[in-house]
Protein backbone atom coordinates (compact mmCIF):
# COMPACT_ATOMS: atom_id res chain seq x y z
CA UNK A 1 0.00 0.00 0.00
CA UNK A 2 1.29 3.47 -0.58
CA UNK A 3 2.06 6.22 2.23
CA UNK A 4 -1.15 7.44 3.05
CA UNK A 5 -1.79 11.08 2.10
CA UNK A 6 -4.78 11.38 4.32
CA UNK A 7 -5.14 10.23 7.91
CA UNK A 8 -8.51 10.17 9.92
CA UNK A 9 -7.20 9.01 13.69
CA UNK A 10 -10.00 8.61 15.77
CA UNK A 11 -12.31 11.74 15.20
CA UNK A 12 -15.44 12.10 16.70
CA UNK A 13 -18.14 14.92 15.87
CA UNK A 14 -21.26 15.66 17.33
CA UNK A 15 -23.97 17.96 16.64
CA UNK A 16 -25.98 18.89 19.67
CA UNK A 17 -26.92 15.11 21.19
CA UNK A 18 -26.44 13.66 17.93
CA UNK A 19 -23.57 11.88 17.20
CA UNK A 20 -22.36 11.90 13.53
CA UNK A 21 -19.05 10.64 13.69
CA UNK A 22 -17.14 8.38 16.32
CA UNK A 23 -13.62 8.10 16.80
CA UNK A 24 -13.94 7.16 13.03
CA UNK A 25 -9.80 6.17 11.54
CA UNK A 26 -9.16 5.76 8.25
CA UNK A 27 -6.21 6.37 5.83
CA UNK A 28 -6.58 7.37 2.06
CA UNK A 29 -3.28 5.89 0.34
CA UNK A 30 -1.75 8.31 -2.09
CA UNK A 31 -2.49 7.81 -6.15
CA UNK A 32 -5.34 5.31 -5.32
CA UNK A 33 -8.63 5.78 -5.08
CA UNK A 34 -10.37 5.12 -2.01
CA UNK A 35 -14.61 4.91 -1.11
CA UNK A 36 -16.67 5.68 1.66
CA UNK A 37 -19.97 4.21 1.69
CA UNK A 38 -22.81 4.00 4.39
CA UNK A 39 -26.58 4.06 4.73
CA UNK A 40 -27.84 7.87 4.62
CA UNK A 41 -27.34 9.14 7.88
CA UNK A 42 -24.75 7.28 8.69
CA UNK A 43 -21.66 10.12 8.86
CA UNK A 44 -20.35 10.26 5.54
CA UNK A 45 -20.89 13.83 4.47
CA UNK A 46 -19.93 14.32 8.01
CA UNK A 47 -16.28 13.18 7.63
CA UNK A 48 -16.03 15.07 4.27
CA UNK A 49 -16.79 18.56 6.05
CA UNK A 50 -14.52 17.10 8.89
CA UNK A 51 -11.72 16.63 6.76
CA UNK A 52 -12.02 19.66 4.21
CA UNK A 53 -12.29 22.05 7.85
CA UNK A 54 -15.77 22.77 7.28
CA UNK A 55 -16.44 22.70 10.49
CA UNK A 56 -14.16 21.83 14.04
CA UNK A 57 -13.99 18.40 14.73
CA UNK A 58 -14.67 17.11 18.68
CA UNK A 59 -11.59 14.83 19.29
CA UNK A 60 -9.22 13.05 17.08
CA UNK A 61 -6.32 14.01 14.65
CA UNK A 62 -6.48 14.35 10.84
CA UNK A 63 -3.28 14.71 8.23
CA UNK A 64 -2.80 15.62 5.27
CA UNK A 65 0.83 14.82 4.19
CA UNK A 66 2.09 14.33 7.90
CA UNK A 67 0.76 17.71 8.57
CA UNK A 68 -2.11 18.18 10.69
CA UNK A 69 -5.27 20.25 9.23
CA UNK A 70 -8.15 19.85 11.76
CA UNK A 71 -7.10 23.24 13.15
CA UNK A 72 -7.05 24.61 9.70
CA UNK A 73 -10.29 26.87 7.71
CA UNK A 74 -11.48 25.58 4.65
CA UNK A 75 -9.22 27.82 2.43
CA UNK A 76 -6.30 27.21 3.57
CA UNK A 77 -6.59 23.47 3.11
CA UNK A 78 -8.02 23.70 -0.24
CA UNK A 79 -4.53 25.24 -0.97
CA UNK A 80 -2.74 23.01 0.19
CA UNK A 81 -4.45 20.63 -2.68
CA UNK A 82 -7.01 18.63 -0.40
CA UNK A 83 -10.33 20.48 -2.91
CA UNK A 84 -13.86 18.71 -2.43
CA UNK A 85 -17.02 18.93 -4.48
CA UNK A 86 -20.84 18.85 -3.25
CA UNK A 87 -23.43 16.59 -2.89
CA UNK A 88 -25.60 19.67 -4.20
CA UNK A 89 -23.38 20.58 -7.45
CA UNK A 90 -22.05 24.40 -6.63
CA UNK A 91 -20.61 26.15 -9.67
CA UNK A 92 -20.70 29.86 -9.93
CA UNK A 93 -24.47 29.87 -11.81
CA UNK A 94 -24.57 33.57 -13.40
CA UNK A 95 -20.97 33.06 -14.91
CA UNK A 96 -19.88 31.42 -18.17
CA UNK A 97 -18.05 28.26 -17.92
CA UNK A 98 -14.54 29.63 -19.12
CA UNK A 99 -14.92 31.86 -16.13
CA UNK A 100 -15.70 29.21 -13.89
CA UNK A 101 -12.76 27.35 -14.93
CA UNK A 102 -10.38 30.27 -15.28
CA UNK A 103 -11.35 31.07 -11.31
CA UNK A 104 -10.90 27.99 -10.25
CA UNK A 105 -7.38 27.99 -10.76
CA UNK A 106 -5.07 26.87 -7.90
CA UNK A 107 -4.38 29.74 -5.73
CA UNK A 108 -1.67 28.13 -3.52
CA UNK A 109 0.65 30.58 -4.00
CA UNK A 110 -1.30 33.43 -4.75
CA UNK A 111 0.14 36.63 -4.05
CA UNK A 112 -1.86 40.07 -3.14
CA UNK A 113 -0.83 41.46 -6.42
CA UNK A 114 -2.24 38.33 -8.06
CA UNK A 115 -5.36 39.30 -7.70
CA UNK A 116 -4.93 42.42 -10.54
CA UNK A 117 -3.16 39.63 -12.65
CA UNK A 118 -4.05 38.63 -15.91
CA UNK A 119 -5.37 35.14 -17.04
CA UNK A 120 -2.27 34.14 -19.72
CA UNK A 121 -2.91 31.88 -22.68
CA UNK A 122 -1.60 28.96 -20.38
CA UNK A 123 -4.53 29.47 -18.07
CA UNK A 124 -7.25 30.05 -20.66
CA UNK A 125 -5.68 26.82 -22.90
CA UNK A 126 -5.67 24.17 -19.97
CA UNK A 127 -9.55 25.55 -18.73
CA UNK A 128 -10.60 24.66 -22.91
CA UNK A 129 -8.59 21.69 -22.40
CA UNK A 130 -10.32 20.42 -19.25
CA UNK A 131 -13.78 21.45 -21.12
CA UNK A 132 -13.47 19.06 -23.53
CA UNK A 133 -12.04 17.07 -21.26
CA UNK A 134 -15.14 16.57 -19.56
CA UNK A 135 -16.92 17.34 -22.93
CA UNK A 136 -18.43 20.60 -22.46
CA UNK A 137 -16.32 22.37 -24.75
CA UNK A 138 -18.93 23.55 -26.98
CA UNK A 139 -20.92 24.87 -24.15
CA UNK A 140 -17.85 26.98 -22.66
CA UNK A 141 -19.90 30.17 -23.48
CA UNK A 142 -22.64 29.32 -21.78
CA UNK A 143 -23.51 30.99 -18.68
CA UNK A 144 -23.15 27.95 -16.07
CA UNK A 145 -26.54 28.18 -14.67
CA UNK A 146 -28.48 27.23 -17.76
CA UNK A 147 -26.97 24.00 -17.95
CA UNK A 148 -28.62 20.78 -16.81
CA UNK A 149 -27.77 19.14 -13.20
CA UNK A 150 -25.76 16.45 -15.11
CA UNK A 151 -23.51 19.04 -17.17
CA UNK A 152 -23.46 21.17 -13.77
CA UNK A 153 -21.52 18.30 -12.12
CA UNK A 154 -19.27 18.19 -14.66
CA UNK A 155 -18.47 21.32 -14.40
CA UNK A 156 -17.70 21.26 -11.15
CA UNK A 157 -15.68 18.54 -11.80
CA UNK A 158 -13.38 20.06 -14.32
CA UNK A 159 -12.98 22.77 -11.98
CA UNK A 160 -11.96 20.71 -9.24
CA UNK A 161 -9.10 19.34 -11.80
CA UNK A 162 -8.30 23.15 -12.88
CA UNK A 163 -7.19 23.66 -9.08
CA UNK A 164 -4.21 21.31 -9.91
CA UNK A 165 -5.78 19.46 -6.48
CA UNK A 166 -3.23 16.69 -4.94
CA UNK A 167 -6.71 15.00 -3.58
CA UNK A 168 -9.94 15.02 -4.83
CA UNK A 169 -13.00 14.98 -2.12
CA UNK A 170 -16.49 13.57 -3.92
CA UNK A 171 -19.52 13.99 -2.04
CA UNK A 172 -21.59 11.52 -4.16
CA UNK A 173 -20.79 12.09 -8.23
CA UNK A 174 -22.93 10.54 -9.89
CA UNK A 175 -26.10 11.16 -8.11
CA UNK A 176 -29.04 12.59 -9.80
CA UNK A 177 -27.28 11.67 -13.01
CA UNK A 178 -28.70 10.03 -15.87
CA UNK A 179 -27.48 6.26 -16.59
CA UNK A 180 -25.66 6.65 -19.99
CA UNK A 181 -23.60 9.68 -18.48
CA UNK A 182 -22.30 7.78 -15.54
CA UNK A 183 -20.61 5.60 -17.78
CA UNK A 184 -18.37 8.66 -18.93
CA UNK A 185 -18.10 10.14 -15.85
CA UNK A 186 -16.56 7.07 -14.21
CA UNK A 187 -14.60 7.24 -17.27
CA UNK A 188 -13.27 10.30 -16.64
CA UNK A 189 -12.78 10.00 -12.81
CA UNK A 190 -10.96 6.99 -13.66
CA UNK A 191 -8.40 9.02 -16.35
CA UNK A 192 -8.02 11.86 -13.60
CA UNK A 193 -6.62 9.57 -11.28
CA UNK A 194 -4.68 7.38 -13.75
CA UNK A 195 -3.45 10.46 -16.02
CA UNK A 196 -3.13 13.11 -13.71
CA UNK A 197 -2.38 11.10 -10.57
CA UNK A 198 -4.67 12.60 -8.27
CA UNK A 199 -5.72 10.51 -5.22
CA UNK A 200 -9.68 10.30 -4.87
CA UNK A 201 -11.84 9.90 -2.02
CA UNK A 202 -14.91 9.20 -2.83
CA UNK A 203 -18.60 8.81 -1.33
CA UNK A 204 -21.34 7.08 -3.48
CA UNK A 205 -24.26 5.54 -3.11
CA UNK A 206 -24.23 3.84 -6.44
CA UNK A 207 -22.49 0.42 -5.78
CA UNK A 208 -21.91 -0.52 -8.97
CA UNK A 209 -19.92 3.01 -9.33
CA UNK A 210 -17.70 2.84 -6.24
CA UNK A 211 -17.56 -1.15 -6.78
CA UNK A 212 -15.74 -0.71 -9.89
CA UNK A 213 -13.71 2.19 -8.89
CA UNK A 214 -12.37 1.59 -5.69
CA UNK A 215 -9.26 0.19 -5.19
CA UNK A 216 -10.49 0.26 -1.27
CA UNK A 217 -13.70 0.50 0.87
CA UNK A 218 -14.59 2.33 4.11
CA UNK A 219 -18.36 1.21 5.06
CA UNK A 220 -19.77 3.54 7.68
CA UNK A 221 -23.09 3.00 9.93
CA UNK A 222 -24.05 5.21 12.48
CA UNK A 223 -21.10 7.27 12.64
CA UNK A 224 -18.91 4.26 13.15
CA UNK A 225 -16.37 2.55 11.05
CA UNK A 226 -17.95 -0.63 10.43
CA UNK A 227 -16.11 -2.63 7.85
CA UNK A 228 -13.01 -1.93 5.17
CA UNK A 229 -11.27 -3.54 2.76
CA UNK A 230 -11.10 -4.23 -0.84
CA UNK A 231 -14.74 -4.07 -2.86
CA UNK A 232 -14.70 -7.99 -3.24
CA UNK A 233 -14.83 -8.29 0.99
CA UNK A 234 -16.73 -5.69 1.50
CA UNK A 235 -19.51 -6.72 -1.15
CA UNK A 236 -19.60 -10.21 0.78
CA UNK A 237 -19.18 -8.61 4.17
CA UNK A 238 -22.08 -9.44 6.30
CA UNK A 239 -22.36 -6.86 8.57
CA UNK A 240 -22.56 -4.33 5.87
CA UNK A 241 -25.30 -5.92 4.04
CA UNK A 242 -27.20 -5.78 7.14
CA UNK A 243 -26.89 -2.32 7.32
CA UNK A 244 -27.85 -1.51 4.26
CA UNK A 245 -31.05 -3.40 4.49
CA UNK A 246 -31.82 -1.97 8.19
CA UNK A 247 -30.67 -4.78 10.66
CA UNK A 248 -29.49 -2.76 13.35
CA UNK B 1 -12.17 49.08 -27.21
CA UNK B 2 -15.05 48.99 -30.42
CA UNK B 3 -15.01 51.60 -32.80
CA UNK B 4 -18.58 52.05 -31.65
CA UNK B 5 -17.30 52.17 -27.92
CA UNK B 6 -14.81 54.69 -28.77
CA UNK B 7 -17.34 57.27 -29.83
CA UNK B 8 -19.45 56.75 -27.35
CA UNK B 9 -16.96 56.89 -24.53
CA UNK B 10 -16.01 60.56 -26.38
CA UNK B 11 -19.05 61.86 -26.89
CA UNK B 12 -20.03 61.70 -23.33
CA UNK B 13 -16.63 63.32 -22.76
CA UNK B 14 -17.70 66.38 -25.08
CA UNK B 15 -20.88 66.28 -23.51
CA UNK B 16 -19.40 66.63 -19.76
CA UNK B 17 -17.41 69.38 -21.60
CA UNK B 18 -19.42 71.29 -23.21
CA UNK B 19 -22.93 71.06 -20.42
CA UNK B 20 -21.42 73.06 -18.34
CA UNK B 21 -20.31 75.92 -20.73
CA UNK B 22 -23.49 75.89 -22.63
CA UNK B 23 -26.00 75.88 -19.30
CA UNK B 24 -23.60 77.77 -16.45
CA UNK B 25 -26.67 77.97 -14.49
CA UNK B 26 -27.01 74.14 -13.67
CA UNK B 27 -23.09 73.87 -13.28
CA UNK B 28 -24.00 72.74 -9.66
CA UNK B 29 -26.32 70.03 -11.25
CA UNK B 30 -24.03 68.65 -13.31
CA UNK B 31 -21.25 68.09 -10.70
CA UNK B 32 -24.13 66.28 -8.75
CA UNK B 33 -24.49 64.17 -11.74
CA UNK B 34 -20.65 63.12 -11.96
CA UNK B 35 -20.96 62.48 -8.21
CA UNK B 36 -23.96 60.55 -8.76
CA UNK B 37 -22.39 58.15 -11.20
CA UNK B 38 -19.61 57.78 -9.07
CA UNK B 39 -22.09 56.66 -5.62
CA UNK B 40 -23.59 53.83 -8.50
CA UNK B 41 -20.30 52.82 -9.87
CA UNK B 42 -18.96 52.49 -6.47
CA UNK B 43 -21.82 50.63 -4.49
CA UNK B 44 -22.09 48.52 -7.81
CA UNK B 45 -18.45 47.09 -6.65
CA UNK B 46 -19.94 45.11 -3.22
CA UNK B 47 -23.66 45.43 -4.38
CA UNK B 48 -23.55 44.54 -7.89
CA UNK B 49 -20.47 42.77 -8.58
CA UNK B 50 -19.91 41.13 -5.24
CA UNK B 51 -23.25 40.49 -3.95
CA UNK B 52 -22.97 42.42 -0.71
CA UNK B 53 -25.41 45.03 -0.42
CA UNK B 54 -23.91 47.89 1.81
CA UNK B 55 -26.21 50.18 2.94
CA UNK B 56 -23.42 51.76 4.82
CA UNK B 57 -20.78 53.71 2.04
CA UNK B 58 -22.34 56.59 2.65
CA UNK B 59 -19.86 56.46 5.67
CA UNK B 60 -16.91 56.72 3.30
CA UNK B 61 -18.04 59.99 1.67
CA UNK B 62 -18.49 61.71 5.02
CA UNK B 63 -15.34 60.48 6.37
CA UNK B 64 -13.67 61.47 3.45
CA UNK B 65 -15.35 65.12 3.83
CA UNK B 66 -14.03 65.62 7.41
CA UNK B 67 -10.72 64.10 6.79
CA UNK B 68 -10.40 66.94 3.86
CA UNK B 69 -11.44 69.56 5.83
CA UNK B 70 -9.19 68.91 8.91
CA UNK B 71 -6.46 68.51 6.63
CA UNK B 72 -6.95 71.40 4.80
CA UNK B 73 -7.66 73.68 8.03
CA UNK B 74 -5.14 71.77 10.32
CA UNK B 75 -2.46 72.84 7.84
CA UNK B 76 -2.32 76.48 8.39
CA UNK B 77 -4.69 76.78 11.35
CA UNK B 78 -5.23 75.39 14.98
CA UNK B 79 -8.51 72.94 14.19
CA UNK B 80 -10.32 73.59 17.45
CA UNK B 81 -10.25 77.38 17.27
CA UNK B 82 -11.37 77.19 14.00
CA UNK B 83 -14.23 75.37 14.45
CA UNK B 84 -15.42 76.45 17.59
CA UNK B 85 -15.99 79.57 16.13
CA UNK B 86 -18.44 78.38 14.57
CA UNK B 87 -17.29 80.10 11.01
CA UNK B 88 -17.44 83.53 13.25
CA UNK B 89 -14.02 84.32 12.54
CA UNK B 90 -12.83 84.72 9.30
CA UNK B 91 -9.36 83.26 8.21
CA UNK B 92 -7.93 84.41 5.15
CA UNK B 93 -6.18 81.01 3.28
CA UNK B 94 -3.81 82.54 0.31
CA UNK B 95 -4.23 80.73 -3.03
CA UNK B 96 -1.39 78.52 -2.62
CA UNK B 97 -2.54 77.87 0.78
CA UNK B 98 -6.23 76.45 -0.20
CA UNK B 99 -5.16 74.97 -3.50
CA UNK B 100 -2.45 72.74 -1.64
CA UNK B 101 -4.51 72.28 1.31
CA UNK B 102 -6.94 71.16 -1.05
CA UNK B 103 -4.88 68.68 -2.82
CA UNK B 104 -3.39 66.95 -0.08
CA UNK B 105 -7.25 66.89 1.96
CA UNK B 106 -8.41 65.00 -1.32
CA UNK B 107 -5.30 62.53 -1.41
CA UNK B 108 -5.42 61.94 2.53
CA UNK B 109 -9.15 61.57 2.41
CA UNK B 110 -9.32 58.79 -0.64
CA UNK B 111 -6.16 56.53 1.55
CA UNK B 112 -8.11 57.04 5.23
CA UNK B 113 -11.35 55.90 3.39
CA UNK B 114 -9.70 52.76 1.81
CA UNK B 115 -8.10 52.32 5.31
CA UNK B 116 -10.93 52.51 6.97
CA UNK B 117 -12.69 50.22 4.77
CA UNK B 118 -10.38 47.52 5.57
CA UNK B 119 -10.11 48.22 9.26
CA UNK B 120 -14.26 47.77 8.78
CA UNK B 121 -13.90 44.66 6.47
CA UNK B 122 -12.41 42.87 9.02
CA UNK B 123 -15.96 43.26 11.41
CA UNK B 124 -18.52 43.67 9.38
CA UNK B 125 -17.82 40.74 6.40
CA UNK B 126 -18.46 38.15 9.34
CA UNK B 127 -21.96 39.13 7.89
CA UNK B 128 -23.81 38.04 4.70
CA UNK B 129 -27.00 39.04 3.60
CA UNK B 130 -29.50 41.34 5.10
CA UNK B 131 -27.24 41.35 8.60
CA UNK B 132 -24.18 42.79 6.52
CA UNK B 133 -27.18 45.57 5.00
CA UNK B 134 -28.06 46.28 8.47
CA UNK B 135 -24.56 46.02 10.10
CA UNK B 136 -23.15 48.92 7.35
CA UNK B 137 -26.22 51.02 7.78
CA UNK B 138 -25.18 50.86 11.59
CA UNK B 139 -21.60 51.63 10.89
CA UNK B 140 -22.97 54.95 8.89
CA UNK B 141 -25.65 56.11 11.30
CA UNK B 142 -22.83 55.56 14.27
CA UNK B 143 -20.47 57.68 12.50
CA UNK B 144 -22.28 60.61 12.37
CA UNK B 145 -23.63 60.31 15.77
CA UNK B 146 -20.03 60.15 17.12
CA UNK B 147 -18.59 62.98 14.38
CA UNK B 148 -21.52 64.81 15.96
CA UNK B 149 -20.63 64.64 19.73
CA UNK B 150 -16.97 65.51 18.57
CA UNK B 151 -16.30 69.04 19.52
CA UNK B 152 -13.28 68.93 17.36
CA UNK B 153 -13.83 68.58 14.49
CA UNK B 154 -17.29 71.21 15.21
CA UNK B 155 -19.43 68.62 16.59
CA UNK B 156 -23.58 69.21 15.41
CA UNK B 157 -22.63 72.35 14.35
CA UNK B 158 -20.50 71.65 11.69
CA UNK B 159 -17.66 73.55 9.77
CA UNK B 160 -17.47 76.32 7.36
CA UNK B 161 -15.14 75.24 4.45
CA UNK B 162 -12.58 77.46 3.85
CA UNK B 163 -13.68 80.23 1.10
CA UNK B 164 -12.12 79.39 -2.34
CA UNK B 165 -10.06 82.24 -3.43
CA UNK B 166 -11.72 83.17 -6.59
CA UNK B 167 -14.80 83.98 -8.92
CA UNK B 168 -18.54 82.18 -8.21
CA UNK B 169 -18.27 81.08 -11.60
CA UNK B 170 -14.27 79.69 -11.67
CA UNK B 171 -15.26 77.74 -9.02
CA UNK B 172 -18.16 75.42 -9.73
CA UNK B 173 -16.11 75.19 -12.78
CA UNK B 174 -13.10 74.11 -11.05
CA UNK B 175 -15.16 72.08 -9.11
CA UNK B 176 -17.25 70.40 -11.41
CA UNK B 177 -13.83 69.47 -13.13
CA UNK B 178 -12.86 67.66 -10.30
CA UNK B 179 -16.02 65.87 -9.62
CA UNK B 180 -15.71 64.87 -13.45
CA UNK B 181 -12.24 63.80 -13.47
CA UNK B 182 -13.44 61.37 -10.48
CA UNK B 183 -16.07 59.91 -11.82
CA UNK B 184 -14.41 58.83 -15.25
CA UNK B 185 -11.26 58.00 -13.21
CA UNK B 186 -13.27 55.66 -11.50
CA UNK B 187 -14.82 54.11 -14.32
CA UNK B 188 -12.09 53.38 -16.28
CA UNK B 189 -10.29 51.92 -13.05
CA UNK B 190 -13.65 49.78 -12.56
CA UNK B 191 -13.38 49.00 -16.45
CA UNK B 192 -9.85 47.49 -16.11
CA UNK B 193 -10.78 45.90 -12.40
CA UNK B 194 -13.21 44.10 -14.05
CA UNK B 195 -11.45 42.37 -16.46
CA UNK B 196 -8.81 41.11 -14.48
CA UNK B 197 -8.89 37.55 -11.93
CA UNK B 198 -10.29 40.48 -9.55
CA UNK B 199 -13.32 40.64 -11.34
CA UNK B 200 -14.07 37.35 -11.85
CA UNK B 201 -12.98 36.75 -7.73
CA UNK B 202 -16.12 39.32 -7.53
CA UNK B 203 -18.74 37.31 -9.34
CA UNK B 204 -17.45 34.08 -7.82
CA UNK B 205 -18.28 35.30 -4.27
CA UNK B 206 -21.31 36.31 -5.44
CA UNK B 207 -22.92 33.45 -7.12
CA UNK B 208 -21.43 31.22 -4.38
CA UNK B 209 -19.22 32.35 -1.50
CA UNK B 210 -18.78 28.68 0.15
CA UNK B 211 -17.66 26.98 -3.18
CA UNK B 212 -15.11 30.36 -3.65
CA UNK B 213 -13.76 29.34 0.08
CA UNK B 214 -13.48 25.91 -0.91
CA UNK B 215 -11.54 25.92 -4.12
CA UNK B 216 -9.02 28.02 -1.93
CA UNK B 217 -10.19 31.54 -3.26
CA UNK B 218 -9.06 34.10 -0.56
CA UNK B 219 -12.44 35.60 -0.21
CA UNK B 220 -11.37 37.85 3.03
CA UNK B 221 -8.72 39.58 0.62
CA UNK B 222 -11.04 39.91 -2.65
CA UNK B 223 -13.39 41.40 0.11
CA UNK B 224 -11.76 44.22 1.78
CA UNK B 225 -9.52 45.51 -1.48
CA UNK B 226 -12.99 45.54 -3.23
CA UNK B 227 -14.56 47.67 0.00
CA UNK B 228 -11.39 49.75 0.03
CA UNK B 229 -11.44 50.60 -3.84
CA UNK B 230 -15.55 52.10 -3.03
CA UNK B 231 -14.31 54.16 -0.32
CA UNK B 232 -11.16 55.62 -1.59
CA UNK B 233 -13.35 57.20 -4.62
CA UNK B 234 -16.21 57.33 -2.20
CA UNK B 235 -13.05 60.20 -0.15
CA UNK B 236 -12.51 61.54 -2.54
CA UNK B 237 -15.85 62.99 -3.61
CA UNK B 238 -16.78 63.52 -0.13
CA UNK B 239 -13.70 65.97 0.14
CA UNK B 240 -15.19 67.52 -3.00
CA UNK B 241 -18.45 68.09 -2.34
CA UNK B 242 -17.62 69.13 1.53
CA UNK B 243 -15.89 72.52 -0.38
CA UNK B 244 -18.84 72.70 -3.03
CA UNK B 245 -21.51 73.23 -0.20
CA UNK B 246 -18.86 75.25 1.61
CA UNK B 247 -20.48 73.79 4.94
CA UNK B 248 -20.57 70.80 6.47
CA UNK B 249 -21.80 69.11 9.48
CA UNK B 250 -22.59 65.54 10.14
CA UNK B 251 -26.43 64.86 9.46
CA UNK B 252 -27.58 66.07 6.35
CA UNK B 253 -24.04 66.91 4.76
CA UNK B 254 -21.76 64.57 5.34
CA UNK B 255 -23.39 61.09 6.19
CA UNK B 256 -26.91 61.46 4.55
CA UNK B 257 -27.17 58.15 4.90
CA UNK B 258 -31.50 58.62 4.08
CA UNK B 259 -30.82 60.21 1.16
CA UNK B 260 -27.42 60.17 -0.71
CA UNK B 261 -26.90 56.56 1.20
CA UNK B 262 -30.30 55.13 -0.47
CA UNK B 263 -29.88 56.92 -3.68
CA UNK B 264 -26.60 54.85 -4.43
CA UNK B 265 -28.42 51.69 -3.77
CA UNK B 266 -31.65 52.75 -6.11
CA UNK B 267 -29.39 54.78 -8.83
CA UNK B 268 -27.86 50.98 -9.07
CA UNK B 269 -30.71 48.79 -9.13
CA UNK B 270 -32.75 51.57 -11.54
CA UNK B 271 -29.44 50.75 -13.73
CA UNK B 272 -29.14 47.39 -13.46
CA UNK B 273 -26.71 46.11 -11.07
CA UNK B 274 -23.75 43.74 -11.38
CA UNK B 275 -22.90 46.04 -14.90
CA UNK B 276 -20.33 48.63 -15.46
CA UNK B 277 -23.09 50.79 -17.40
CA UNK B 278 -25.91 50.03 -15.30
CA UNK B 279 -24.72 52.56 -12.76
CA UNK B 280 -23.74 55.05 -15.23
CA UNK B 281 -27.55 55.30 -16.83
CA UNK B 282 -29.40 54.02 -13.52
CA UNK B 283 -27.48 57.36 -12.17
CA UNK B 284 -28.13 59.44 -14.84
CA UNK B 285 -31.73 59.18 -15.00
CA UNK B 286 -32.41 58.92 -11.55
CA UNK B 287 -30.63 62.52 -10.73
CA UNK B 288 -33.11 63.78 -14.17
CA UNK B 289 -36.04 62.69 -12.60
CA UNK B 290 -35.24 63.80 -9.08
CA UNK B 291 -34.23 67.29 -10.42
CA UNK B 292 -37.27 67.34 -12.80
CA UNK B 293 -39.82 66.40 -9.57
CA UNK B 294 -38.11 68.43 -7.37
CA UNK B 295 -38.28 71.73 -9.39
CA UNK B 296 -41.92 70.77 -10.98
CA UNK B 297 -43.50 68.65 -8.18
CA UNK B 298 -42.12 70.29 -5.25
CA UNK B 299 -43.38 68.57 -2.14
CA UNK B 300 -44.12 65.60 -4.21
CA UNK B 301 -40.61 64.69 -5.32
CA UNK B 302 -40.06 62.34 -2.48
CA UNK B 303 -43.27 60.66 -3.26
CA UNK B 304 -42.51 60.14 -6.66
CA UNK B 305 -39.05 58.85 -6.30
CA UNK B 306 -40.80 56.43 -3.84
CA UNK B 307 -42.97 55.44 -6.78
CA UNK B 308 -39.78 55.42 -9.18
CA UNK B 309 -37.89 52.58 -6.45
CA UNK B 310 -41.36 50.59 -5.93
CA UNK B 311 -41.69 49.99 -9.42
CA UNK B 312 -38.36 49.33 -10.17
CA UNK B 313 -37.76 46.85 -7.49
CA UNK B 314 -41.20 45.22 -7.86
CA UNK B 315 -41.71 44.93 -11.51
CA UNK B 316 -38.07 45.63 -13.12
CA UNK B 317 -35.36 43.90 -10.69
CA UNK B 318 -33.06 43.18 -13.56
CA UNK B 319 -32.58 47.11 -14.16
CA UNK B 320 -32.52 48.70 -17.23
CA UNK B 321 -28.77 47.13 -18.33
CA UNK B 322 -30.47 43.77 -17.29
CA UNK B 323 -33.90 44.37 -19.49
CA UNK B 324 -31.41 45.07 -22.08
CA UNK B 325 -29.47 42.03 -21.37
CA UNK B 326 -31.97 39.91 -21.42
CA UNK B 327 -33.87 41.23 -24.69
CA UNK B 328 -30.30 41.45 -26.61
CA UNK B 329 -27.86 38.40 -24.72
CA UNK B 330 -25.97 38.49 -27.89
CA UNK B 331 -25.04 41.85 -28.29
CA UNK B 332 -23.33 41.32 -24.57
CA UNK B 333 -21.76 38.88 -25.67
CA UNK B 334 -23.65 35.85 -23.91
CA UNK B 335 -24.84 32.90 -25.52
CA UNK B 336 -27.75 31.14 -25.28
CA UNK B 337 -28.51 27.39 -25.80
CA UNK B 338 -30.13 28.07 -28.76
CA UNK B 339 -31.20 23.82 -29.48
CA UNK B 340 -31.38 21.89 -26.56
CA UNK B 341 -30.25 18.89 -29.29
CA UNK B 342 -26.68 20.36 -27.90
CA UNK B 343 -27.26 18.88 -24.62
CA UNK B 344 -27.22 15.51 -25.60
CA UNK B 345 -23.72 15.53 -27.62
CA UNK B 346 -21.70 14.49 -24.92
CA UNK B 347 -23.79 11.97 -23.84
CA UNK B 348 -22.13 9.90 -26.82
CA UNK B 349 -18.92 8.07 -25.87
Amino acid sequence: MNAAVIEVNKVSKSFGGVVANHEVSLAVPEGRITGLIGPNGSGKTTLFNSIVGYHPIDAGSIKFQGEEISNLNVQRIARLGLVRTFQQTRIYGKMNCLENMRISIAHRNAAWRDMFADYSPTIVERAEHLLEFVGLYAKRNLVAGSLSFGQQKLLEFAMALMNEPKVLLLDEPTAGINPTLINGLIDRLQRANSDFGITMFIVEHNMRVIMNMAEHIYCLAHGELLAEGPPATIQNDKRVIDAYLGAH
Amino acid sequence: MSRNSIILHCAILAAGIVAPLLFPGLVFQFAMLWIMILFALTWDVLGGQMGYNSLGNILFFGFGMYICAITQIGMFYNVAEYTAAFGAIKVDFTDQQYYVGLALGLVLAAVACALVAALLSWVLFGLRGPYFAIGTLGAALAAAELTGAWNYVGGGGGISMPVFPGEPGVRSLFFYSLCMAASIACYFFLRWLYGTRFGLALNAIRDDEDKAEAMGLHTNRYKMVAWSISAFFLGIVGGLFGNMTGFIEPMEVAYPTLTFGIFMVAMTLLGGKGTLWGPVIGATLFHVVKEVTWTYLLGWQYVALGLLIIVNVVYFQQGIMGWMQERWPQRFGLVVDSEGAVASRENAP
